[in-house]
């Protein structure tokens, strides 16, 4: 079962709840991986601290002209929706940055003059961390297309009963990128106003692409505004299956690195009732497949 | 004319709620909200849009039934997956395919290969931009439509409109606030600003998405300079951020301590200098007379540099 974590706004809380979780499940015997699908700040290794067992690059296959053949007819960039590709009288010249690989120009060539050669956009990493399965993409720095490293993420996955992936935060085309095939949504969120006008943003993604959802409410305070925000929350129509208290300990596990269920308990019961629903989830799944 | 973008590598650190302070204490600017795939900038400076438009930004490919015979090589072509059996009944021979307008990059391979000359590009309006009066001067905002791509295109965009504006109402500083990430829609935000603020978080994710979005101001050309937003979490980290920091070369400018008054403000619709004089405020406060002096700085420097060239220029040859 493919779960992605997510949120509209930044910072709320994806990472911290997307380890711990992973690490719970983990710890209930359950065959987990996490896969860091945030390929342009990807932060899960911090806290996880993996053993890399293999690694290797992700490529993005790009045209790649040959001078020999080519006679600069400029049929290539003609076809070229996106000005990755400028025909010259005596040159032309490629951009690669600006290529979606879509393979346009080498069906064009009359001079089968292109051929597609793989360029690195970034790193891809598989290992372990203790009995957590991790993968992971880095996007590499000036390279402004993360949609190819996400799906090299998303092919890597290894079999498990539960695949946790830690989105990015938005509501762009890398989040779409993630949440593709994807069997439900867990969003994390906030009790303020930018953590609920972004989760409004990204739950109207979620119901465009027609997928289940469920909350987890990150850092709520026993306060007449987060009252407040919680009957908002019950309009938006998404079960929250958990509510974790703002604990100024937990934030601090986290700057330092540590996977916070790990090593705050208070945190880990909140965030149990998830892990129990996942696990049901998994069981109703495996038991329908039976029949 | 100036322009000063806020980033921050992780997401959450507190770009927008320091943009809108700025904002505040700069009296006249113009402020643009490049964080489009999740704008929020909007919540705090009150605006009253005084202009807007649609945003046309990429196309989107499109099969007329009518014309299609259901041969399939669109699907074969794409690589992008989004062709699809319509409603997924195999067994249909004909007139069997549609696009999914989540997956269409616009490339238009299917258009320029379908045998029946069935399937055309149609422009997409991908959402709206806004242009708004604002406490102390201007906003330029827009709302991106969900799961569109284009938001680079968009942010390009604001920040051209925005530009021009400012240039005719005499106004010389543009503020952006940018998204997180290191990818398409911050490479546009950064694209020849004069100075990047980047604002982070002592925590192990803060100084690893600071080093990435760092590194990638100085292939840029973009000069950078630091904030350390929520300090007292963790003062080790602060140190090391700051080490960091200094060694690429972006000037630590200081921190913001973790004050409850900042999400006060954000829940009262306000920024944080408008409504508090706590600790939170009073850093802000320096931060937004370090930055000033930094740009006139950069500014004069820019300035010597213009008027080397304008002598080589004019000297006999």
């Amino acid at each position: 079962m493919k779960i992605v974590i997510a949120s509209g706004k930044g910072g709320t809380g994806k990472t911290t709840v997307a380890t711990s979780l992973a690490f719970l499940d983990a710890a209930n015997g359950m065959n987990v991986t996490y896969a860091d699908c945030d390929v342009e700040e990807p932060d899960g290794h911090l806290f996880l601290r993996p053993v890399i067992e293999w690694e290797r690059p992700i490529e993005k296959p790009v045209p790649v002209i040959d001078s020999r053949r080519c006679n600069h007819c400029g049929r290539c960039s003609q076809v070229c929706r996106f000005g990755a590709i400028v025909s010259l009288p005596q040159r032309t010249v490629v951009f690669s940055e600006l290529c979606h690989a879509c393979g346009g120009c080498q069906l064009a060539c009359p001079a089968q003059a292109i051929q597609e050669r793989p360029r690195p956009i970034g790193i891809l990493r598989v290992g372990r961390a203790g009995r957590i399965h991790f993968v992971g993409g880095t996007l590499q720095i000036g390279e402004a297309m993360s949609p190819p490293a996400i799906r090299a993420v998303k092919e890597a996955l290894p079999q498990s009963d539960l695949i946790l992936l830690d989105a990015p935060p938005g509501t762009g085309c890398p989040v779409v990128e993630t949440l593709r095939g994807a069997d439900m949504v867990l969003f994390v969120t906030e009790p303020t106003p930018f953590g609920w006008h972004d989760l409004q943003m990204a739950i109207r993604l979620v119901r465009t692409m027609e997928l289940p959802a469920a909350i987890v409410a990150n850092r709520v305070r026993a306060t007449t505004e987060d009252n407040r925000w919680r009957q908002r929350l019950i309009s938006a129509d998404i079960p929250v299956w958990a509510e974790l208290t703002e604990n100024r300990a937990v934030a601090e596990a986290y700057s330092r690195g540590e996977i916070v269920a790990q090593v705050i308990p208070e945190f880990a019961k909140e965030l149990n009732c998830v892990m129990e629903r996942l696990k049901a989830s998994i069981n109703e799944r495996a038991c329908g497949h039976q029949r | 004319m100036k322009e000063l973008v806020v980033i921050s590598g992780k997401g959450g650190t507190g770009k927008t709620s320091l943009t809108a302070s700025l904002a505040v204490l700069s009296d006249r600017c113009v402020v643009i909200d490049c964080d489009v795939d999740a704008p929020d900038l909007h919540l705090l400076l009150e605006p009253h849009t005084i202009a807007q438009q649609p945003f046309v930004g990429g196309r989107k490919a499109y099969i007329r039934e009518s014309a299609c015979q259901g041969c399939g090589r669109c699907r074969q072509l794409c690589r992008f997956g989004a062709i699809r059996l319509k409603n997924d009944v195999v067994q249909m021979v004909t007139a069997g395919f549609a696009v999914d307008p989540l997956a269409c990059e616009g490339c238009g391979v299917c258009v320029d290969h379908c045998p029946q000359e069935a399937i055309e590009l149609r422009p997409q309006i991908n959402g709206r931009w806004y242009v708004s009066r604002c406490k102390r001067g201007y906003l330029f905002h827009a709302s991106l439509d969900v799961g569109s791509e284009n938001s680079g295109k968009l942010v390009t965009h604001l920040r051209r409109s925005a530009s021009e504006f400012a240039r005719k109402e005499g106004l010389t500083l543009l503020l952006t606030d940018g998204p997180p990430g290191i990818g398409c829609p911050v490479i546009a935000s950064l694209t020849g600003a004069s100075l990047a603020l980047i604002v982070t978080e002592p925590t192990v994710s803060g100084l690893h998405d600071f080093e990435r979005v760092l590194h990638l101001c100085l292939q840029l050309g973009v000069p950078a300079l630091t904030v350390v937003n929520k300090a007292d979490l963790n003062l080790q980290m602060v140190e090391r951020i700051a080490q960091s920091s200094v060694r690429c070369g972006a000037k630590f400018l200081g921190t913001i301590p973790f004050d409850p008054d900042v999400v006060r403000a954000e829940i009262a619709g306000r920024s944080v200098v408008e409504v508090s004089d706590g600790p939170a405020s009073r850093s802000v406060k320096a931060i937004y007379s370090a930055i000033m002096e930094r740009l006139a700085q950069s500014l004069d420097a820019h300035q010597s540099e213009l008027v080397s060239i304008n002598v080589k220029q004019g000297s006999p040859n």
